[in-house]
């Protein structure tokens, strides 16, 4: 087969399709998206397995579950903080016995490039007792999602493929190897799957009779390496994932090159750091994301005789992404010369909404409105709207996670915020924002919802929304809402007036309305445009 | 042999495509490549860039370590400049002279270009005017990816076969003006008089 370049994400994609993958289920989220894409235009090509975006992490989880317990392979992935609204099936599934692999895919955004944390998915993993990959390169990220099906189906348990934003959104060569095929149907058993106590109780045991066997699996993984330096036994390197990449990009080629140990594998290859610690004085253990590794050598109270050092010693940065010159500081070596500003001071340029953008006209008619009322305020979600709390609009005062918008302007309302009004697009409104809209319909909370209908998940791209339209509508009142009070606005520049005026009427009413400010996302409209 | 490459712009200016083209001609030619870029929230009109990485050799990282880049290619000027850090000291810096305002503090660029041309090695090129030459505005990254092939370790007939490739789904119109931009570029490149430090007064 041909060498194919590919971004990380298109790499795990493909390795799962060649481990004979039935179904792919994922909700867009940076860095994460790419995934999906790439299987989606696979499958649409080949017609041979299923890949869809799901209405959130959660079902797309669930639904990946239904596939294993079918008895076939499922790929579900998610950005890293996707991994937090699936967590309830995502824990429960390393106890079902899976029939089919299943492979979980979180991809972490260290730097928060496009996120509101920094979370680092392997603590799931070690949360959930399964075993993780986490690869350095493009090859690896193919090679171990194909070894991830065949140990999540040796073992019975999801295995993890942690990315992160650097190899999720880089591209380099991949070479596929020979494609297996799928499984056939096979049901899976009742008792495994119903997790009742006393089948639970079973199964947990079962898990933690696993570890051993698991740990065992990460100290023989070939993806794992140690390289000691026979002559130096002063400093040995512990690096995992792309951190090994910084490490050796300063020192490969070295013959003074210290003790190197490569981990790519959960749990933790306990042999293979034991090896290393009793090789060296100081271990410098470099990981991109938490200090997982580090804190488990440290413990408590270190190890007598040796020194650990890393994020928590503070040789390297605690926040954002590693780079080649901060691992590059903590091996002592000097940095490069470079050019530079020579303190020349350079604007900054934050994301911001497209020029003409629907969500430009709703805040501007919305701080128009609200700017009558002192004591309001704007609960934001997440999306492009988001961008809404940057000058010139700051039109909105939060934005904590998807959906959060409404369920914090009905606690808002209950405690005094007048008006307390919540701005969501229509695609987090499916993803999370119709089961807090359920909760103020019954209360009849006294608050204002804005969702934005712009027909798709913009930010990452384009996907496509299940809460649009006329769909969308009908939710509303499905839910609850009374039908005088949802109100639907188009945002543009010459409804301001009217737009205020609707905003008003519906902020002064005491109880729960909906606005929703139809308008198609241009980004969208060029793209259907170009492609005719 | 190696090459390090910073591209340099604003979301939407099409660096993506740039890398794409550099990124494929490269695996074509048996070279080792990685590229790094960015997707997601600054690709909404904020400063994006890509860590395009090739060589002979096994490459590492998929970010370029600053002091490490052989050349920044920049379809704007203040875009060029974020990234000065990542440049060798003999390193080269090929940058649009047309700005993209689209912030409120954003600088007098004459004062932008000033600062390109302390770089010991640099060329700035009008690549609205060469785009619109070439029969579209929309062209300005491959006038830039043009100006900048006679310096890439991959051969120009490699580089033209990917933007065919990128553009067909587009149209020939689009093909040729794309293809057209290039060479406009080239060949400003080839005329250009960029100073080397040590010949300045």
């Amino acid at each position: 087969m041909k060498p194919e370049i590919l971004l990380g994400d298109e790499a795990v994609a493909l390795g799962a399709i060649h481990a004979g993958l039935s179904a792919g289920y994922s909700y867009p989220g940076t860095p994460a998206s790419e995934i999906m894409e790439y299987l989606i235009k696979a499958a649409a090509k080949s017609q041979s397995f299923v890949a869809s975006w799901s209405v959130n992490e959660k079902v797309a989880y669930e639904e990946a579950l239904g596939v294993s317990f079918a008895g076939k392979r499922a790929l579900v992935s998610m950005k890293h903080v996707g991994l937090n609204v699936a967590a309830d099936p995502f824990m429960n599934s390393a106890l079902t016995n899976l029939n089919g692999g299943l492979v979980v895919v979180p991809a972490d955004d260290p730097g928060m490039h496009s996120s509101q944390n920094e979370q680092d998915s392997r603590f799931y993993a070690g949360f959930a007792e399964i075993p993780c990959f986490e690869p350095s390169n493009h090859q690896e990220a193919y090679e171990m999602t194909r070894e991830a099906f065949a140990i999540s189906e040796r073992f019975g348990l999801p295995v993890m493929i942690r990315l992160v934003t650097r190899l999720s959104h880089s591209r380099s060569t991949v070479q596929p190897r020979e494609p297996r095929g799928q499984n056939e149907l096979r049901h899976g058993s009742s008792q495994d799957w119903t997790l009742l106590p006393v089948n639970a109780r079973r199964r947990f045991k079962a898990l933690l009779d696993s570890q051993a066997a698991l740990v065992r699996l990460s100290e023989e993984s070939a993806f794992n390496s140690l390289q000691l330096n026979e002559k130096d036994r002063l400093l040995g390197i512990l690096a995992s994932g792309i951190a090994f990449n910084y490490v050796q990009e300063n020192l490969a080629g070295r013959e003074d090159s210290p003790s190197i140990l490569k981990v790519c594998t959960y749990p933790i290859p306990e042999k293979l750091i034991r090896r290393l610690v009793e090789h060296v004085q100081t271990v410098l253990v470099v990981e991109e994301g938490f200090p997982l590794i580090e804190r488990s050598l440290q413990g408590l109270f270190g190890i007598p005789g040796k020194t650990i050092r890393g994020k928590l010693s503070g040789d390297l940065p605690r926040t954002g992404e590693l780079s080649p010159e901060t691992v590059r500081s903590a091996l002592g070596l000097k940095p490069l010369e470079r050019l530079g500003l020579g303190g020349f001071e350079l604007a900054a340029r934050p994301p911001q909404l497209c020029a003409g953008c629907p969500h430009a006209d709703t805040f501007q008619a919305l701080n128009k409105a609200v700017g009558e009322y002192p004591k309001g305020n704007v609960f934001s979600d997440i999306g492009c709207y988001t961008l809404g709390a940057y000058p010139p609009y700051r039109a909105v005062q939060t934005c904590v996670c998807m959906g959060a918008s409404v369920g914090m302007a009905k606690g808002g309302a209950e405690s005094g915020i007048h008006p307390s009004i919540a701005v969501i697009g229509d695609s987090t409104f499916g993803h999370s924002g119709l089961t807090p809209l359920l909760e103020a319909a019954a209360a009849d909370t006294n608050m204002t919802v804005f969702i934005l209908d712009n027909g798709t998940v913009a930010m990452t791209g384009g996907q496509p929304s299940y809460a649009s339209g006329n769909r969308l509508l009908k939710m509303i009142e499905g839910l609850g809402v009374a039908r005088e009070h949802i109100r639907v606005i188009e945002p543009l520049p010459k409804n301001l007036e009217r737009n205020v005026l609707v905003i008003k009427e519906e902020i002064e009413h005491r109880g729960l309305s909906v606005i929703v400010a139809v308008r198609e996302c241009l980004e969208e409209a060029k793209k259907k445009r170009r492609s005719g | 042999m190696k090459q390090d490459i910073i591209l340099a712009g604003v979301g939407g200016q099409g660096i993506i495509s740039i890398a794409y083209v550099i990124a494929s001609a490269a695996l074509e030619e048996g070279l080792e490549v990685k590229q790094a870029e960015v997707h997601g929230m600054s690709q909404r009109g904020g400063a994006v860039q890509s860590h395009l990485r090739l060589s002979r050799q096994r490459i590492w990282s998929d970010l370029i370590p600053r002091g490490e880049a052989d050349l920044i290619l920049s379809v704007e000027p203040l875009e060029a400049l974020r990234y000065l850090d990542y440049l060798r000291p003999d390193g080269m810096v090929i940058s649009s002279r047309v700005p993209f305002v689209n912030i409120r503090d954003y600088p007098d660029v004459e004062i932008l270009l000033r600062k390109i041309r302390e770089a010991p090695r640099h060329l700035i090129i009008d690549s609205e005017k060469l785009a619109r030459e070439a029969g579209s505005s929309r062209t300005q990254n491959m006038v830039l990816l043009g100006a900048a092939a006679g310096r890439l370790m991959v051969k120009e007939e490699s580089l033209t076969r990917f933007i065919r490739t990128l553009f067909e789904r587009h149209g020939e119109n689009i093909v040729a003006a794309n293809l057209k931009a290039f060479a406009l570029g080239k060949a400003v490149a080839a005329a250009a008089d960029y100073v080397p430090a040590s010949g300045r007064s």
